[in-house]
């Protein structure tokens, strides 16, 4: 058998599993025995299963490790009884959901219905694909990585969307509802910071904006740290913008009706989603891999700074009261949308003037952005968050509270 | 390879527009939408136009597919999600026509370089002939969008003061 050249009946070499040390010992060993377009099948399913596997992993371990922090913020204990400090809990939770009955509720959707909690699931896991987990180490390098972030996760939304109308159930159509409303509102403003970071480091890659990061983007641009931040605990409907699945107003939202093995997919894709945000968090604005010592233990630091990001959405969780759906939109078009587009002014001015005829900006450039930009963000965020705190106290923002947008769904009729 | 993966794309792409038009179903049509634009960003991908591809998921499958969503609840169709007639069909397939008729001339009439080097294009080529090549009907586009905001604006406006003032009770609940 001739020796198998890595573009021997692939569709596209480059970029996809180039840089994966991995993937090209798998694809060595399997070639040996293998025609070569199996030895690539085998290879890239072989990572992609680790890869799966390590992400619903890291879901249950979030449940948990969400669990037991929240138990401390609230002065309770916690799950803290199956294994060392409660951590079989999750195994126990996923055996009592597998044994639980899984009900498709009285005129039900059901092929939309069923298919909710596997697109939710398939779209997390798409979108993990391209996190550098570690130096060279990510599923694709792909160069246009930060759109494929944006892309993907957008498909969770209708996914949530189908949920709420597939069900037959009241709530979870409020809770649908409410999330669309959300989504519209959170997107642009987060679509508009990571514009800023994508423009400082030059690249969409993933693996290139962690080399940029000589200096943490979360210190060169706070405001577009601060409306990131904001804007992933809406799309991961975590409180205080958790109204699509409010459990003292609408039951459970979307996933009202969902039971047995289809809950406990759900759960894994919020989870999940919760752990993969932190990753993302740590990769554009934490320097993700890059970190002091070694570059081998950069597995360590982008743990190390993902959990940091989990603990702070824990810590926002049980922090915050939840917010009114017209607060929210009012918060995300009054309030992130002015930062966001202030930061991406003041970022793209600086980017001009600093960088060199080259347009490569040194340490020290990102350095001097920075200071410039950590007091714009506190002078920005005190103007308008004094504004928005006046809107609502004189009552222009509690006017149209009496009639928000979930008013014009359905109250009566036969869905 | 390439070609049994251009097979399944068109399959989704043309199963989808087709279960658009066939289902009765305004919700299904919606999803159908979305499978066919998605099939759409999967034959981009086959161009190796992974920007485009992402792009066209982002924008027609993320924002115009909510927002076809978002308006099917908002205007109650859900009270009656099954059409039964619609007595507009002969326009809509002269308009069908007209349109891929149009397209196919386009298509057959635009010299193809099949030789072409099948390569990622790079998207700071893409941003600079976009800002000084082809500046000036990008923002004739914006200037369009905008004025189509603006204008979406004012009748929303004006129909949110009708409505709170003839059935304000209704949605108060």
């Amino acid at each position: 058998m001739r020796p198998c050249n890595l573009t021997d009946g692939m569709i596209s070499p480059d970029g996809v599993l180039g840089g994966n040390p991995l993937f090209y010992w798998i694809y060595g060993l399997a070639a040996n025995v293998v025609p070569c377009w199996l030895a690539y099948v085998i290879a890239g399913g072989v990572i992609m299963l680790i890869l799966i596997n390590a992400v619903l992993l890291g879901a249950a371990i979030v449940s948990w490790g969400e669990r037991r922090l929240l138990g401390r913020f609230q002065n309770r204990v916690g799950p803290n009884r199956w294994g060392p400090f409660g951590a079989l809990q999750p195994i126990a939770d996923l055996a009592k959901l597998i044994t639980k009955e899984d009900i498709i509720p009285y005129g039900a959707d059901r092929l939309a219905f069923t298919a909710v909690p596997v697109i939710m699931v398939s779209s997390l896991l798409l979108a993990t694909a391209v996190i550098p987990f570690a130096k060279d180490v990510a599923l694709v390098d792909l160069n246009v990585g930060v759109l494929f972030v944006l892309a993907v996760s957008s498909l969770t939304s209708i996914a949530i969307f189908t949920a709420g109308w597939a069900s037959n159930n009241r709530y979870a159509l409020f809770g649908a509802g409410r999330a669309v409303a959300v989504l519209i509102s959170y997107e642009v403003p987060v679509v508009l910071s990571l514009l800023g970071v994508v423009i400082v480091a030059g690249s969409m890659s993933l693996g290139d904006i962690v080399v940029a990061q000589a200096v943490p983007f979360f210190l060169v641009q706070p405001l577009a740290f601060f409306v990131f931040l904001a804007g992933m605990s809406a799309e991961l409907n975590r409180t205080p913008f958790d109204v699509a699945e409010a459990e003292s107003e609408i039951i459970a939202g979307y996933h009202t009706e969902y039971s047995g093995i289809k809950f406990a997919l759900i759960q894994a894709a919020e989870f999940g989603g919760a752990l993969f945000v932190s990753g993302l968090i740590a990769t554009l604005f934490l320097a993700g891999w890059a970190g002091p010592v070694a570059d081998w233990l950069g597995w360590l630091w982008f743990l190390i700074k993902t959990f940091i990001g989990i603990f702070l959405f824990v810590w926002i969780r049980s922090t915050f009261p939840r917010l009114r759906l017209d607060q929210i939109m009012a918060v995300c078009w009054k309030f992130l949308m002015p930062l966001s587009f202030i930061n991406l002014a003041a970022v793209v001015l600086e980017v001009y003037f600093l960088r060199d005829a080259n347009g490569v900006l040194t340490t020290a450039d990102l350095w001097i952005m920075a200071a410039i930009n950590l007091v714009l963000a506190v002078v920005s965020i005190t103007f308008f968050g004094n504004l928005i705190k006046e809107k609502v106290r004189s009552g222009s923002g509690g006017a149209r509270s009496a009639n928000p947008v979930t008013s014009g769904l359905p109250t009566t009729g036969t869905m | 390879m390439q070609l049994a993966l251009f097979i399944i794309v068109a399959i989704f792409t043309i199963g989808g527009a087709l279960g658009v038009v066939a289902t009765r179903n305004v919700v299904h049509a919606a999803l159908f939408l979305l499978l066919s634009l998605l099939g759409a960003a999967g034959a981009y991908l086959l161009l190796f136009a992974e920007f485009l591809a992402l792009v066209q998921v982002l924008i027609y499958g993320g924002a115009v597919t909510i927002v076809v969503l978002f308006a099917v609840m908002l205007t109650r169709s859900s009270e009656y999600p099954r059409i039964t007639d619609n007595r507009q069909w002969p326009l809509g397939l002269i308009t069908a026509l007209v349109l891929s008729s149009v397209l196919g001339a386009a298509f057959w009439l635009t010299p193809a370089d099949a030789d072409a080097e099948r390569k990622a294009p790079v998207f700071t080529d893409l941003a600079s002939s976009l800002f000084t090549k082809w500046a000036l009907p990008f923002e004739i586009a914006s200037l369009v969008l905008l004025v189509a905001l603006i204008g979406a604006i004012i009748i929303a406006r004006q129909q949110n003061v009708v409505v709170t003032d003839d059935t304000s009770p209704e949605g108060e609940d």
